[in-house]
């Protein structure tokens, strides 16, 4: 492996670490915080990328198209869908065993699969990048590297630190994380923690789904998609350490460079090698890397 | 013993016997889906052991079920049957010994940790028959002799299958309910609602648990080797964590904390998805069969907090006892 290539297959794992992180920061705020377990996570990663797809042509006659206001109204569809969402399906399960909640969601993952089937079909479909993002830029003398895969890095960077931000420093973010520590306590000190958990579930689902609009031109669009991503994303964030951003952070880079290079180096045991880490780390440390309580 | 002939031990013995009556009149496609199905009940009460009665919630049951198939079919010869007498607890055996594995390492952990750790030495078994020769790979291998036990058992015969396997899932109910009121199974029950109490009270709560994941292994395994002799052929998928998602959905869908939670449940998953699925009733929409399936789970946890063992329950305040939270309520005021 000569020096261009690994570094290509560093800038992979890179993008497809930030990526990963990026979904599993909505899985770190519906499960780490709110401590619903989640199966429809990859459905909302799955809706994100179909929205990619299905709103271009719609926003394109309507205001005459662009890349970013497609994110954008996609965005606020998927804050509204999260916000309803947990209005309709989770609002009375809290008081209840967990495990209803598992139920509910992988309820709602068939009826997603389903819906999407019925509106978009099962066809695979491509989405364009955008014109000023199409490019590559050259490494060496004959590798190149697509511009929308460092944007996609950028983006990705970008948000982590803006929730990152978000949790420490705010005072959002300070209730929401008293709110996973103790509910009737905060609720007692005056905090409509109802509307607090409906919000940290829309941005939960806007996370997910904005993770799969943007890796919509990288990864293309097909039914079965979010199953991949959610089992991954569960990794991720069980590995860093349940409710950890940090944490999550670090699992996400870890499982994107050992992902990357077990491709490559060791292709046979690809698969195997993020279980592997997994199990080697739990039983290292059992409550992840991060632990938060 | 009037609580032997309760409602509960009443249903379940109803079920049984009209499980023992079916072949009569089934035909041999239904025949086929209830022997499937009966070995997901005995899969699914392997796993109720773990979840429902020891609060241990296992992501991996597939692997110790796929494990069971795949010796089954590894350790047949080519050209002949095998004979029952070793290869059934060959299979139970090795499911158990992969359980005492993972338990002893897994146990470590806790709640959801201990979810995925248990999902990671699944994936790691799944990705050992996927990606290598050792079993025929992504195509799976067939068994083209079934196994047999002398002139007595011949598994080769539907019916003969039918049967074995419908002794093995009263079996099961029967062993599990035994071991669940013995003092092993009351520990097990203590461990489940509060394991530090457990432990201040003198109780080394560690072997209990891994002794109740490795029986829960065995009979995963059990039910892996009915149901390769049933195909007659394994492949990977049964290995998948789909599997033990799908396994986990039918005993909370049955209700947990009930063996015959695990039964009813397995039945309804199964048969909700082929009631979806018969073209006969919904033509042309038939295909989207997962809609139908998604709604109605949706509104088994909306209606029924207990899961569908608690359905009696339900009716019974709907029809009867709809006044007395009305008075309640007024007394409150």
């Amino acid at each position: 492996m000569d020096l261009s290539i690994f570094l290509i297959q560093c800038l992979n794992s890179l993008q497809y670490g930030l990526l990963l992180f990026l979904v599993a920061m909505g899985l770190t705020l519906i499960f780490g915080i709110m401590g619903v377990i989640n199966l429809a996570h990859g459905s909302f990663y799955m809706i994100g990328a179909y929205m990619a797809y299905a709103l271009s042509p719609i926003v394109a006659s309507a205001f005459g198209g662009g890349f970013f206001s497609v994110l954008i109204i996609g965005l606020v569809l998927a804050v509204i869908l999260g916000y309803f969402l947990e209005w309709a399906f989770f609002s009375f399960l809290y008081d209840r065993d967990h495990l209803q909640q598992v139920l509910m969601t992988y309820g709602l993952i068939l009826v997603f699969e389903e819906l999407r089937s019925l509106l978009v079909g099962d066809d695979v479909h491509g989405v364009q990048p955008p014109d000023f993002l199409a490019g590559v830029i050259p490494l060496g003398d004959v590798m190149t590297y697509p511009v929308y895969r460092l944007f996609i890095s950028a983006v990705c960077l970008l948000l982590a630190l803006g929730m990152y931000y978000i949790f420490t420093r705010t005072r959002l973010g300070m209730m929401i994380r008293a709110g996973s520590t103790n509910r009737e306590m905060v609720q007692s000190l005056g905090i409509d923690i109802k509307l607090l958990y409906r919000i940290v579930f829309a941005a939960g689902v806007a996370l997910a789904a904005f993770a799969g609009m943007i890796s919509a031109p990288v990864s293309t669009v097909y039914p079965g998609m979010g199953s991949q991503v959610l089992i991954i994303c569960f990794v991720v964030v069980v590995i860093g350490g349940i409710g950890s951003i940090r944490g999550a952070f670090l699992a996400a880079m870890l499982i994107g460079f050992v992902d990357t290079f077990g491709k490559v180096l060791l292709p046979e045991a690809a698969g195997v090698l993020v279980y592997v880490l997994m199990a080697l780390i739990l039983l290292w440390k059992p409550d992840g890397l991060f632990k938060t309580s | 013993m009037d609580k032997f002939f309760s409602g509960q031990f009443l249903f379940v013995g109803l079920l049984f016997a009209g499980l023992a009556l079916y072949p009569l009149f089934g035909s041999s496609y239904g025949l086929d889906l209830v022997s499937k199905i009966m070995i997901y009940a005995i899969l699914a009460m392997s796993l109720e052991l773990l979840v429902g009665s020891t609060g241990l919630v296992c992501f991996g049951q597939a692997a110790f079920f796929g494990i069971g198939a795949y010796i089954a079919v590894l350790f047949s010869p080519e050209s002949e049957s095998a004979s029952l007498l070793w290869l059934l607890p060959a299979s139970i055996l090795a499911a158990a010994t992969y359980a005492l594995f993972v338990g002893a390492l897994s146990l470590r952990t806790k709640g959801v940790y201990f979810i995925m750790v248990t999902l990671a030495f699944a994936q790691m078994a799944y990705y050992v028959v996927h990606d290598t020769k050792l079993g025929g790979g992504t195509d799976g291998i067939y068994l083209y002799f079934k196994p047999i036990l002398g002139s007595v058992i011949d598994l080769n015969d539907a019916k003969v299958l039918y049967f074995f396997t419908w002794v093995f899932l009263v079996w099961t109910f029967v062993f599990l309910a035994i071991l669940l009121r013995s003092h092993f199974g009351r520990v097990l029950a203590g461990i489940r609602i509060n394991e530090q109490r457990m432990r201040a009270s003198g109780f080394s709560t560690y072997p209990y648990k891994l002794a109740a994941f490795t029986t829960s292994g065995g009979i995963a395994g059990l039910a892996g080797f009915l149901f390769a002799v049933k195909d007659g052929f394994v492949n990977p998928e049964m290995m998948s964590w789909h599997l033990s998602g799908a396994l986990l959905i039918m005993i909370i869908l049955g209700g947990l904390g009930h063996l015959r939670g695990a039964i009813i449940g397995a039945f309804a998953f199964v048969f909700l998805q082929e009631f979806f699925k018969s073209p006969a009733i919904f033509g042309d929409f038939a295909k989207h069969w997962q809609l139908g399936l998604g709604l109605t789970i949706i509104a088994c946890v909306a209606l029924l907090p207990k899961g569908l063992v608690g359905l009696p329950e339900v009716l019974r305040k709907r029809l009867y006892g709809s006044r007395q939270p009305r008075d309640a309520q007024v007394v409150l005021k």
